[in-house]
């Protein structure tokens, strides 16, 4: 038996020629000190397939209707076998790859690794991010629920912004001129087929690239400045004397990191599960509070604080120089110093970056900015006074809104200033020009309040002093 | 064999060339047409009625629903599309999209604030339409309305785009 397997082995061998290309492949020689800081690409990678095997399989149920696609979701987190796991693994799949691919990016900027003659490496690393980004909107967008509806309408309105070509690429999105059922099954073709295509021919040529020029030694044993006229020779050089087989020597690292993300996706995804799906996906149910995934929040965070009058040049002049920057990077810094003592700056911005994103994202998770819609009337404790004006005037401060963005003892929205003791910032005068002729954020109150209710108001925000408990 | 470019081989290479892009535009004029459909569909309009005048009291704003101008039959919910409505006198209408002209959010009406409300970003607008506060670079879009027979009747429309 063994024998016969061995003779079909070597017939295999014989006439493809497969196992020696593989081995040769896999054996590539790599720099002596590829340790654990060359780990990230290949856990991007491993993000990816199981992104396309998770995916696959919930392509097996999903419907890509907007009559149906909801319905068969919950099918699939609640009936289907494995179906909870398999959508959670997808979701936490989708933000490990987001992770990765971002950490896997700031590694190499940090060591100078995209410089002469990685280049193009660098160059197919950021059409993969790209990719990456497209593949976690739209994959948002699949879900389908009231927050898939509208992340549909954002990113039309967003697309809508750019000059000239703004609103085709919105009807290009929507597949129309409203939302409907194009919408959804384009979005799918996208997610499914020519995104994931894409991602693998850019895989291909990313893989290929490295294969060709080589993983870029560790800049401590590296030449003090990469100058292309003898980086070349002096990597082969490099590689002939104490290059080390990629499998095993390397390659080990990349399993046990292997094994980790796939561990970590499928915990989470038993432990915590997928995100929860949101209201049925009706685009005439108006009550509602769209919200990105994660990885979108800070950028939804930005676009809340940024002031009036630039936010229209920013949301379209920042991604745009933002992608300028990345493919400009590799072209005119592609020489030089790699160390990080010599390039502070690569820190700084990779703080700054990292910092960004965070920040935001709280900000995006508080969401100061909306008004809170639940506020309940104020409490008798929190009003402390007994005088009829100023009750009446509490009441109106609930009933004309006032409290969605403003808050009383911890009662009602953080959009504007907190008014537990404004009686101690403004006086009579400045209440009623506040209230009538609104700020730079507020609405004017002319027209829409009696003198009478003004009065009340004004009195019950008099009232507003050392605040009561 | 020799390398040189041979009138014979140049021709052949080009040949080569000149088929392979007919059969590629052959297959990727309808894939990329289908694709881009959506840009030159004709946009369809069609008013829709909302019930008699007397429906709607004078002052009040309200959300309504119409079906959209041309849905697919598979559109399911999607096949909606929603307004605010409000009856400013005996047969005046106005008409508001729901949607925010800063990123597209359903804006909402509170009607003893006389405000609408954006979820997402804050953006507040008068009765009117008009930015009272927030990000919104533009006033609330405004819908065709009309009255006919006693009826009201509202014109579909496509997502307002900045």
């Amino acid at each position: 038996m063994a024998r016969l397997l061995r003779a079909i082995g070597h017939w295999l061998e014989d006439r493809t020629g497969l196992w020696s290309v593989s081995r040769r492949l896999a054996a590539h020689p790599v720099p002596p000190g590829t340790d654990w800081r060359y780990v990230l690409g290949g856990a991007t990678l491993v993000a990816f397939l199981l992104q396309v095997a998770t995916g696959v399989a919930l392509a097996t149920v999903y419907v890509p209707s907007t009559g149906s696609a909801y319905q068969s979701l919950q099918f699939i987190t609640h009936d289907a076998p494995f179906g909870r796991v398999l959508r959670g693994m997808h979701y936490f799949g989708a933000s490990a790859m987001v992770v990765l691919i971002g950490a896997h990016m700031s590694r190499v900027f940090l060591t100078g690794s995209y410089k002469f003659p990685r280049e193009m490496n660098w160059l197919s690393g950021a059409a993969l991010l790209l990719l990456t980004i497209l593949m976690a909107f739209t994959g948002q967008l699949l879900r389908w629920d009231q927050d898939g509806v509208w992340s549909a309408v954002v990113a039309s309105e967003q697309a809508a912004r750019i000059p000239a070509l703004g609103h085709w690429l919105a009807h290009l999105v929507l597949g129309g001129e409203t939302v409907s059922g194009p919408t959804l099954s384009r979005s799918f073709a996208v997610h499914v087929f020519i995104i994931p295509a894409l991602i693998f021919a850019g895989v291909g040529l990313h893989l290929y690239l490295v294969l060709r020029t080589g993983v870029s030694e560790r800049a401590s044993i590296g030449p003090a400045v990469v100058d292309p006229a003898t980086y070349r020779a002096w990597y082969r050089n490099l590689l002939d004397r104490e290059g080390q087989p990629f499998w095993p020597d390397a390659a080990w690292r990349d399993a046990v990191v292997a094994v980790l993300v796939v561990g970590t996706v499928l915990a989470l995804a038993l432990i915590v599960g997928p995100k929860p799906l949101g209201k049925p996906p009706d685009p005439t149910t108006i009550i509602a509070s769209p919200r990105p995934d994660w990885y979108f929040l800070w950028y939804f965070a930005v676009l809340a604080i940024l002031p009036r009058g630039i936010e229209p040049s920013v949301i379209v002049l920042a991604p745009l120089l933002f992608g300028l920057a990345v493919l400009l990077l590799p072209l005119v810094a592609n020489r030089g110093r790699r160390t990080l003592r010599h390039r502070p700056w690569a820190v700084i911005v990779v703080a700054a970056a990292v910092f960004t994103i965070a920040w935001y994202s709280r900000l995006g998770v508080q969401s100061p900015w909306s008004p809170d819609f639940d506020a309940r009337p104020l409490t008798t404790q929190a009003i402390a006074s007994s005088d009829s004006a100023v009750v009446a005037g509490a009441a109106l401060f609930h009933a004309r809104g006032c409290e969605y963005c403003h808050a009383i003892d911890g009662q009602g929205g953080s959009r504007g200033p907190d008014l537990t003791d404004v009686a101690h910032r403004l006086n009579h005068p400045q209440l009623v020009a506040r209230i009538l002729g609104g700020g730079n954020i507020m609405p004017a109150y002319t027209g829409k309040l009696s003198s009478t209710e003004l009065a009340q108001l004004v009195a019950f925000l008099q009232s507003r002093r050392d605040s009561p408990k | 064999m020799s390398d040189t470019l041979t009138p014979r081989r140049r021709f052949l290479a080009w040949l080569s060339v000149g088929l392979g892009a007919v059969a590629a535009a052959a297959v990727g004029v309808p894939v990329v047409g289908f694709f881009f459909a959506p840009l030159m569909r004709r946009p369809v309009e069609a008013w829709r009625s909302l019930g008699p005048v007397g429906r709607f009291q004078i002052g009040e704003t309200v959300e309504v629903r119409i079906p959209s101008a041309a849905p697919v039959p598979w559109a399911g919910e999607a096949a909606e599309m929603a307004a605010w409505l409000r009856r400013q006198g005996p047969s005046e209408f106005v008409a508001f999209s729901v949607n925010c002209t800063h990123l597209g959010c359903p804006v909402r009406w509170m009607a003893n604030a006389r405000l609408f409300l954006c979820p997402c970003h804050g953006g507040v607008y008068y009765e009117d339409g008009a930015v009272a506060g927030g990000p919104p670079p533009r006033a609330l879009t405004q819908y065709p309305v009309r009255v006919e027979d006693g009826n009201v009747l509202l014109r579909t429309s496509a997502l307002p785009l900045g």
